[in-house]
């Protein structure tokens, strides 16, 4: 079956050619997974880029969800029809790192092309996410956020609180306290993305690992640290708060971040992202600040970490489609074109130049809470703890995480179980995934 | 007179039933046996390094509490959907078979639900119930009820069983009314000059007469809550809070899709598709066995 496809499509294409030898044109395929505006700019990109030059064309399929992406990118290489080009969410990273032969690292793409290509004009904190321990990158960075706490001014008015958000996390809970006093008896605050906020996050910007091995980027034997004094602190707080309804759960992903938006909750920890949202629906006085920290951590805040997606390149392509895919990724990297994503969609511009273009022009004295996320990203010089984390299987590892933290929420475990449960059962998950991972 | 009609030879029998043989091989026997095959080996999402395990992948599901729990819940979440749905969709079958003003009407309305995709049903339930969106949560809040399915099991356990009901109400309903209408007027017009009152005669002549729709029902309605319902807890809960709403279809689907587990999905399913088969074994062997036909 498969045979006979291929050589129809291969009889197919050898008539195409023939027929119009003249319109040579490489394909390349570009799966990915956004909607609405950001969907818009994933087509324009591709419109640009084909128009700006005649060997290749960038052809885009919009495939679903994150993870409707990344399985479909997983069923199509398993039947032998992978595109060229996959949007990956930073979850999916080590599955694709570890899937050696089904990708192709973006800096051998570069270098066999010939493209002009400098890892150190980037910004670190974002292609470290995406690199070996090396520094060698592996996949190519598109839209990245961070975690950032959005605040209602018009909420801290009303509660008699100061115009500047609160700064740590104690600070938080008094303020939170102080908002569901003053009417905010719903929610005083809340978090999106339950692990990412309250695992991930917390642990690069306290410098506290959050498994072993640098978080997974020295090698899949890696084991977890998350029922570690600093996560035990913070998971029984929250379980205290929500007992008292100061904190409102919200879900594990962030389908809770209409809370903010409709004024029920007036601090809620989400992506920078959220940004285009909050433009368009908040109807009151908003901005956001840096994620709150526990000040009797040493050396907190340190730097947080990256969320998004990233543009994976897949193995077993012929040399020209290659070249074709480094030409695109040096049109993407270019100045201008980094500053128009960053200052018209919110994502985080992906080289040094272009961020220093945008705070040279002023643009984030009228928008400082685009700047929040990269002043996060770049508060400290990243550490093992604080480049990102990297394990086997994550996707179902936070579902697993997410699981027991709700278990602590509701009571039916101690904050301390909860962590040990799903401690020992991310590793029984990254023990399988390590086996497979050969 | 000839009971059957009789075919010469084998030709014309086998080729008529060909097709529908092809398509149960190729839509049934085929991905089965793949799932078993799968279900032993132990590989990576991209199919690239595979190792053969033998029951590995059993052995390890049986040894998970989480496991345990998800069955319990299965147990729990179809016991509550297929006797909801059924004696719900028998009333208003009942109520419908009567002669009333305007019963196309009430009738079709009756059925619409079984138009939306379970997705979608659950979407419907969830913007009643969220406790920030919804309409009837903020009722039942400022009713003084503590209601909030985003943390609490037994919310969350109730809102997928009365969606799931909700969406299997109008199948079941449709059965019923078709039973109702075929059983002769005869019969119960000879009761009521008997003078056998409703009740009686619902009892002791409808509802025998109705055991074989209500036996076909109670089949379809537990494959139903065994494999069409992962749509609905999807969008409702995802299996949470805490895996309170994990049924055994869910983790299938959740493990795979989701977690790239693609063995103990398929051992998952393995099992599932034994318990169905199971169950399906015994109801014709015993509960068939008190069907008047």
């Amino acid at each position: 079956m498969t045979f006979k496809l291929k050589t129809l499509t291969a009889v197919g294409a050898f008539a195409l050619a023939a027929a119009s030898p003249a319109l040579a044109q490489t394909e390349i395929q570009w799966w990915h997974a956004m909607t609405g505006a950001n969907n818009d700019v994933v087509v324009k990109l591709a419109e640009e880029f084909n128009a700006s030059q005649k060997d290749y064309k960038v052809v885009v399929a919009y495939k679903g969800s994150y993870p409707d992406t990344l399985n479909a990118g997983i069923a199509a290489f398993r039947a032998g029809n992978a595109p060229h080009i996959m949007q990956v969410f930073e979850v999916g990273t080590a599955t694709m790192m570890s899937a050696k032969g089904a990708i192709k690292p973006v800096a051998d793409v570069m270098k066999d092309a010939g493209e002009s290509f400098d890892p150190k004009s980037y910004l670190p904190a974002i292609t470290g996410y995406y690199s070996t321990t090396k520094g060698e990158m592996l996949s190519f960075p598109f839209n990245s956020s961070s975690m950032v706490m959005w605040y209602n001014k018009d909420a801290l008015k009303k509660a008699g609180l100061p115009e500047a958000p609160p700064k740590t996390w104690p600070e938080v809970f008094e303020a939170a306290k102080k908002l569901k006093a003053a009417g905010f008896d719903k929610c005083g605050f809340s978090t999106a993305w339950t692990t990412w906020a309250n695992i991930e996050q917390l642990g690069a910007w306290h410098n506290v690992p959050v498994g072993t091995k640098a978080n997974g980027f020295d090698g899949f034997d890696t084991e977890f640290r998350i029922n570690s004094d600093l996560f035990v602190k913070h998971l029984t707080n929250l379980a205290n708060l929500q007992k008292e309804g100061v904190f409102s759960y919200s879900g594990r992903t962030n389908t809770g971040e209409g809370r903010f938006t409709s004024g029920e909750c007036p601090l809620f920890l989400t992506s920078s992202a959220f940004f285009g949202n909050v433009k368009a629906n908040a109807k009151f006085d908003w901005s956001n600040a840096p994620m709150p920290y526990y000040p009797d951590v040493a050396g907190a805040p340190q730097n947080s970490i990256i969320g998004g997606a990233s543009l994976w390149v897949m193995g077993g392509k012929k040399a020209d489609e290659y070249k074709g895919v480094a030409k695109f990724f040096t049109f993407l990297s270019d100045v201008d074109r980094q500053v128009k994503l960053h200052t018209e969609s919110g994502y985080l511009p992906i080289t040094k130049a272009a961020y220093e273009k945008v705070k040279a022009s002023g643009f984030y004295k009228q928008n400082p809470y685009l700047e929040t996320p990269l002043l996060e990203l770049n508060n400290k010089e990243p550490t093992d703890n604080s480049r990102g984390v990297r394990f086997g299987g994550l996707v179902q590892i936070r579902d697993i995480w997410s699981e027991e933290i709700e278990a602590a929420l509701n009571g039916q475990k101690t904050p301390k179980a909860a962590l040990d449960a799903a401690n020992d059962r991310g590793n029984q998950a990254l023990r399988q995934f390590e086996r497979t991972a050969k | 007179m000839q009971k059957y009609a009789h075919f010469k030879g084998l030709t014309i029998p086998l080729l008529l039933l060909l097709p529908q043989l092809a398509i149960t091989v190729v839509f049934f026997y085929w991905p089965a046996s793949q799932a078993v095959w799968q279900s032993f080996l132990l590989q990576d999402a991209f199919g690239i390094s595979t190792e053969f395990v033998w029951f590995e992948n059993y052995r390890d599901l049986f040894s998970k509490p989480e496991y345990y729990k998800a069955l319990i819940n299965t147990g729990i979440f179809s016991v509550f959907v297929a006797l909801l749905s059924l004696s719900l969709a028998l009333l208003f079958a009942v109520m419908a078979d009567r002669q009333i003003r305007g019963a196309e009407i009430y009738k079709t309305l009756l059925i619409w639900p079984y138009a939306v995709a379970p997705a979608i049903a659950g979407v419907l339930w969830i913007f009643m119930f969220d406790p920030s969106l919804g309409m009837l949560a903020r009722g039942l809040q400022s009713l003084g009820v503590a209601w909030n399915p985003r943390l609490n099991g037994n919310d969350a356990m109730t809102l997928v069983i009365l969606a799931a009901t909700w969406k299997q109400i109008s199948y079941n309903f449709l059965f019923f009314l078709a039973g109702l209408q075929s059983i002769p007027k005869s019969v119960i017009e000879a009761a009521v000059i008997d003078g056998a009152r409703p009740m009686r005669r619902f009892w002791t002549i409808v509802f025998p007469l109705l055991s074989p729709t209500t036996f076909f029902l109670l089949v379809v309605n537990l494959v139903y809550v065994f494999f069409d319902t992962f749509g609905i807890i999807d969008t409702i809960s995802g299996g949470g809070p805490s895996g309170a709403t994990e049924t055994l279809v869910y983790k299938v689907y959740s493990d795979g899709k989701g977690g790239t587990n693609l063995g103990g999905s398929a051992a998952q399913s393995v099992i599932l598709l034994i318990m169905v088969i199971g169950m399906t074994a015994f109801q014709f062997r015993f509960i068939e066995r008190k069907v008047n036909y």
